[in-house]
């Protein structure tokens, strides 16, 4: 359990620009975040394990698929949605990451691109947390540059065949159902979504080990040999790499949101045991100026990176978000929130190493963060392309 | 059963505290919650309804930023709110929100009321006991348990020193419910979206301002316990320093 307990992050009056439900939905979810995961996750983190035992009581409170309507999903704004990722990660990004994962990539494009009939199977058991699902997209060879991806699907009768390999996914050995993009051999190699039910023959998952980050998630590589599904598998809407980047854009606006929150349990830590800590004539530390200096550019970035989250909603609320804005979001604040794990850590001094404290294991997490979903690097070339009009890929 | 929880929303636990300007409370600009024994006063309300059926239903004094307790109330399962929203209504001592309170549900038929034990900030521990008796009915305290049966209810009641005591009750009753007699729900996401569409009662300050009289209770000054340190050297031989420190110690400290 965390030696110091999480107080809360407003220096601009934040929560005035929060409607009453908003903020209900982030106390809710910080109060179930504290009580429930705080107390496990470094526990989580040590021994690589994914708290399985959470899935239920998170989906009881409508965590799964929560700015979906209908099927049992709660129907939230943006900014609820992402006031709630901002709590999740501020636990953990690992647990953060199985949500979104199921919301953001797995139910969405069940619920965006899907038929009556593939929602009605899988959205209310997702949304209960009865079924868990992953999304393959990148490949070994493939990650920045999803379109050259190999995995192939061949029509054979009434049947698609899937061959490929995937990497890096998310909960890949826990889902019952993978949402698999391949290229259709018979429509001039499209990129389609496929639903994949992971009992199928030929289909095989295995954990990715030896990972020092997001250590409460898990991470699996997928291989798919002769895997036959039935041609009602395939989700009609999709077409093209737009879909799943639709995906990820959901994803994204979650994560951006997010990183605020790794970034406030890291700045409150160092805040608290700054005033705590003495060193030199029994001064605490945060009477020194160069701790001062790491505080306020700390601050000074989550608060920015909250408004920067805030109006990034609000657009998406108003159907006016594009992608590039939801890009600088991700890219900032991820970044943002990595260096404040690293100024922390510093301010920590020895302490800071120690998974007594959060900030060690925020950092490790937050690299990965900073790489999935669009590196940070990447995203800065889909802002570039967009100011410019020059595409630098 | 149809219940009614009074519940106050009062200052964070931890959040650092500034007094106002004329130093008779603290200033406005701090976090808020739901004041703790009346979450689990209305956590109580919520099982016996789901056990009893019925009606669970809230009530708050306060400005327009008392509403969040309601609307948290509600997101976790209570069927309608009842806001007494004015400004003046955080200055009242607990004879008047006690009067307040009686005035706004003059209308309604309840079986049971039950507020917190004490609310974390004032501490009075007295607005559930004096609503009892402006209603004119039985009352207990710092309960942790409540059953129903044929002539009324059963309530076990926390006295000193680890001992209990079990009071038979009528109904119509006021209890005052203590912390940790039950464990607490979270609302839930769909229960928040929910909540929006059921109803709250505004009370303005004028409803039920002729049942006010002015405060009997005033607070007059509020201060941060201020730390006074002086160190004094006493000079001299022994005896002489002996004889005034006697002296200091008998006259100005007055602990002798
Ligand atoms: C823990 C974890 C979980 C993940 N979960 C999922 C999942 O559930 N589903 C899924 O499909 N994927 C998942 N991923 C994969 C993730 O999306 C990829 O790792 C990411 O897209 C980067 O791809 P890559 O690792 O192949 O790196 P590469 O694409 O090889 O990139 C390596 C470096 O080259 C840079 N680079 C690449 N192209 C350019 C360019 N044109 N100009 C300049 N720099 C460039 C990148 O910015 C990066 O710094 C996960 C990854 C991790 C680490
Ligand atoms: C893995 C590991 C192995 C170690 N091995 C050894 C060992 O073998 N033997 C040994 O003796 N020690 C060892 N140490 C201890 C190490 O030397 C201390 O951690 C280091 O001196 C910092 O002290 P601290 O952790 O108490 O941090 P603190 O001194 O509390 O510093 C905390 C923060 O306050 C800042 N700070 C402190 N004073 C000021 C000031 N006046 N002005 C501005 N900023 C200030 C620091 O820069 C830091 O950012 C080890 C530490 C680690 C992590």
């Amino acid at each position: 359990m965390s030696a110091i307990k999480f107080k809360g992050v407003d220096f601009i009056e934040f929560d005035s620009l929060l409607t009453d439900d908003e903020r209900l939905v982030r106390d809710t979810t910080r109060k179930f975040i504290e009580d429930n995961l705080v107390p496990i996750i470094e526990e989580c983190n040590r021994a690589g394990r994914f708290p399985r035992e959470l899935v239920k009581p998170m989906a009881e409170l409508g965590f799964f698929g929560a700015s979906l309507k209908g099927y049992g999903c709660a129907g939230m704004g943006n900014v609820e949605y992402g006031l709630m990722t901002q709590e999740l990660e501020r636990g953990d990004s690992g647990v953060r990451s199985f949500v979104s994962v199921q919301s953001s990539l797995v139910m969405y494009p069940i619920y965006t691109f899907g038929t009556e009939e593939q929602k009605q199977t899988w959205l209310p058991a997702m949304q209960q947390g009865e079924k868990l699902g992953c999304f393959g997209l990148t490949e070994p060879d493939f990650g920045s540059n999803p379109g050259g991806m190999r995995t192939r699907a061949r029509k054979s009768g009434k049947e698609y065949v899937l061959n490929g390999e995937k990497m890096w996914i998310t909960s890949g050995t826990i889902a019952d159902v993978a949402v698999i993009w391949a290229k259709v051999e018979e429509e001039d190699n499209k990129v389609r979504g496929f639903l994949v039910e992971t009992d199928r023959p030929g289909f095989k998952a295995d954990d990715v080990h030896g990972k020092w980050s997001l250590r409460a998630s898990v991470t699996s590589g997928l291989s798919m040999q002769d895997v036959r599904i039935p041609e009602a598998n395939l989700l009609p809407g999709t077409g093209g790499l737009k879909s799943p980047l639709m995906c990820l854009n959901q994803a994204r606006f979650g994560i951006s949101w997010g990183a605020l929150g790794a970034a406030m349990s890291c700045y409150d830590t160092a805040l608290q045991y700054s005033l705590l800590r003495k060193q030199f004539r029994d001064q605490p530390i945060a009477s020194h100026q160069l701790i001062q200096e790491k505080l306020v550019w700390m601050i000074s970035e989550i608060t920015k990176g909250q408004l920067l989250a805030l109006q990034v909603g609000r657009l998406k609320d108003q159907g006016k978000v594009q992608h590039q804005h939801i890009s600088m979001a991700k890219r900032n604040n991820v970044w943002m929130a990595l260096e404040c794990a690293r100024m922390a850590r510093d301010i920590l001094g020895g302490n800071g190493i120690a998974d007594d404290y959060p900030i060690m294991r925020h950092m490790m997490n937050l690299e990965s963060v900073k790489t999935y979903e669009g590196t940070h690097d990447v995203h800065a070339l889909i802002i570039g392309q967009s100011i410019t009009g020059i595409d630098a890929f | 059963m149809k219940i009614l929880v009074c519940m106050k929303q009062v200052p964070q636990k931890d959040a650092p505290l500034k007094l106002n300007e004329s130093g008779t409370w603290i200033r406005e600009d701090v976090s808020y919650e739901v004041n703790e024994p009346d979450a689990y006063a209305l956590e109580e309300a919520l099982r016996q309804k789901e056990k009893h059926g019925g009606e669970v239903v809230v009530i708050t004094s306060g400005p327009a930023r008392a509403q969040q307790v309601l609307r948290e109330a509600l997101a976790k399962g209570a069927d309608r709110a009842i806001h007494l929203e004015d400004d003046a209504f955080v200055g009242l001592d607990a004879l008047n929100t006690a009067r307040a309170f009686a005035a706004a549900i003059k209308d309604e038929q309840f079986d049971l009321i039950f507020t917190g034990l004490q609310s974390d900030d004032y501490g009075f521990a007295q607005t559930g006991v004096i609503l009892a008796e402006l209603l004119g009915w039985p009352h207990a305290t710092i309960i942790m348990q409540i059953e129903k049966n044929d002539t009324g209810i059963r309530v076990k009641r926390e006295l000193e020193a680890g001992f209990f005591q079990f009071v038979n009750m009528p109904l119509p009753a006021v209890l005052t419910i203590q912390s940790g007699i039950n464990k607490l729900r979270y609302a839930t996401l769909i229960g928040i979206k929910q909540a929006k569409n059921k109803p709250m009662r505004k009370v303005a300050l004028a409803d039920v301002q002729s049942a006010l009289t002015p405060n009997l209770q005033k607070i007059e000054r509020l201060y941060v316990p201020q730390k006074t340190k002086k160190t004094e050297t006493l000079d001299g031989p022994p005896a002489e320093i002996a004889k005034k420190l006697v002296d200091k110690l008998r006259n100005e400290l007055r602990i002798l």
